[in-house]
């Protein structure tokens, strides 16, 4: 599929998930929420820590406040209309199209991952960033990225956060062809990816001796790298490792996923009659 | 778009099975239709320990890596956690009608049927559905239970234990009074609000930490507006037998959970004040 198509594809499925401009508010309540209660228990957490956190509570905040912008960008749903179509049979039409199937798949996952977000983060950064500082909560406000640099290298970041989130999600999709009803692993991924990309606690919070374990593995992608890019956790010498490191992890699922999927197109069977 | 009356049903003779034998022919064919799919109700079951469970282990995590949360210890903290995580699916299996009620009963118009039935509405939405795969949260909930009353330095008198039951029951009470508080939203909102989510799950989230770590005035609306503190932190005080940073006396704790019944009065006030604003959004 040439990059005309597959644009064009991203942007006519972006705009049309940009409509959903009431749940997206909704949202945006809910994870603040979410985000002062989490905020309150770190202040305490900090107040009493009794040797040096590998992490300071400013960029704590940075973890909490991205992490509640950008939660829509995390891989731990699939698009119901793509699942629809899988358990229905109409995946046969998408056959038919001349695209190839998981370029268009991945299109149309890529704007069901983006939309979403740039819905929830515009006002969820706007409120942390400007209006706490505001009200009077300038301690809880989202602190400005560490230097110009992170800064830089936190868009592009969160760039190849989105394409690792969308190559995740495209192997969630491509499962539903072998499970049909979405179970099996599909259901432990709101455990799992919230979990080993940082989403519960800070990964650099978690016991020394798991650290390693937590470097090798691809969901530190999703919002651990991004976000200590951020607030200067992760040197922006560093940055450029790491970005590779998120893109490496993207190219790997992304092949996986074509190859599951050429596998899942040869013993495929459409349903109905 | 009619406006649905309730009135001159009850003069309807009132036949067969009392309201608890129906409500218990409700539960048994739930649970009986969910066990036909068995491979997928332990899946979903497993999946919901898992993604209630890594909660416990980002609670954990934090005690390993702080020591302790001001003056509370991990043992401490397991155990509002464990209480709360006991409750709350509970309350989850058995208030699924009230959860999606804007959706599958008010937007689709099918509230229409429930108010023909001669039966009262409370009834059947309580048996529209049971849950049993809630039991994987519920599973997690008693073992990080279990792991607090092994750790903490309490003698686990039947006192203690009866005060830990009662606290639990009306945690469930609470609980399914906040769903149905979203149901009768949905009377005005027709969709049930995610907003509703703070106060569920988000009520969940407060209530795994002591309350006295939260700002004054969150600490005030969990107590006095939603009493959530009022069944897991005031009466884990009494278990603990710990002097309360917050100034409460035994007295208060232990009566505290009572206000979990209330609330569900409330809670019923204003579902029937929401039926009569009821209109059928048609077919």
């Amino acid at each position: 599929m040439n990059s005309r198509i597959f644009l064009a594809i991203v942007a006519v499925r972006c705009r049309m998930l940009l409509q959903y401009r009431a749940a997206a508010l909704a949202g945006f309540g809910t994870q603040l929420f979410w985000g002062f209660i989490k905020v309150m228990v770190f202040v305490a957490f900090y107040a009493s820590a009794v040797s040096e956190p590998p992490m300071t509570f400013a960029q704590v905040l940075v973890y909490i406040w991205l992490g509640q912008a950008l939660l829509a960008l995390l891989p731990w749903n699939v698009d119901k209309e793509i699942a629809e179509q899988i358990r229905s049979g109409g995946v046969a039409y998408e056959l038919l199209r001349p695209v190839g199937l998981y370029g268009f798949w991945f299109a149309r996952t890529l704007a069901f991952r983006l939309a979403p977000t740039l819905l929830r983060m515009v006002p969820m950064l706007a409120f942390t960033y400007f209006m706490l500082p505001w009200v009077g909560l300038a301690e809880w406000a989202l602190p400005p990225p560490a230097s110009s640099a992170a800064g830089g290298f936190f868009l592009l970041s969160a760039l190849a956060t989105l394409l690792l989130s969308t190559a995740v999600t495209m192997i969630l999709h491509i499962s539903l062809m072998w499970t049909i009803s979405g179970e099996g692993f599909n259901r432990m991924m709101p455990g799992v990816v919230p979990l080993l990309s940082g989403l519960i606690i800070p990964l650099p919070l978690f016991p020394d001796w798991l650290q390693g374990v937590l470097f090798w593995q691809p969901f530190r992608g999703l919002a651990d790298v991004p976000f200590r890019i951020y607030s200067g956790h992760i040197p922006a010498s560093e940055a450029v490792l790491e970005i590779g490191m998120q893109l490496g992890w993207s190219a790997l699922l992304i092949g996986m996923g074509v190859a599951l999927l050429t596998r899942a197109r040869r013993r495929l069977v459409v349903q109905g009659g | 778009m009619a406006e649905v009356s309730t009135q001159g049903l009850s003069r309807i003779p009132d036949t067969g099975p009392g309201p608890l034998a129906l409500y218990g022919r409700f539960v048994s064919q739930s649970i009986r239709a969910t066990l036909q799919y068995r491979l997928s109700f332990v899946l979903m079951a497993l999946g919901y320990f898992v993604t209630s469970g890594v909660e416990a282990l980002g609670v954990w995590a934090l005690f390993d890596r702080f020591g302790m949360l001001g003056r509370w210890s991990l043992a401490e903290v397991a155990l509002l956690y464990g209480m709360v995580n006991v409750a709350f699916p509970i309350s989850e299996a058995l208030a699924r009608g009230f959860d999606i009620f804007g959706q599958e009963f008010v937007k689709t118009g099918n509230f229409d049927r429930v108010l023909l039935r001669p039966r009262s509405t409370v009834l059947q939405l309580a048996g529209h559905e049971f849950q049993i795969h809630r039991i994987g949260r519920l599973l997690q909930g008693l073992i990080v239970l279990g792991i607090a009353m092994w750790l903490l330095p309490v003698e686990w008198t039947v006192w203690r234990l009866a005060l830990m039951a009662f606290t639990i029951l009306s945690g469930v009470v609470f609980f399914y009074a906040l769903f149905i508080f979203q149901a009768a939203l949905s009377f005005w909102t027709v969709e049930s609000l995610e907003i509703m989510n703070t106060l569920t799950y988000g009520g969940v989230e407060t209530a795994q930490y002591p309350l006295a770590i939260y700002q004054p005035g969150f600490r005030r609306f969990f107590t006095f507006v939603v009493p959530l503190g009022c069944i897991s932190y005031f009466p884990a005080v009494a278990i603990l037998g710990i002097e309360d940073p917050l100034g409460s006396t035994l007295w208060m704790q232990v009566a505290a959970p009572l206000a979990g019944y209330l609330f569900f009065a409330v809670s019923l006030v204003a579902w029937r004040f929401g039926i009569r604003h009821y209109t059928s959004t048609g077919s």
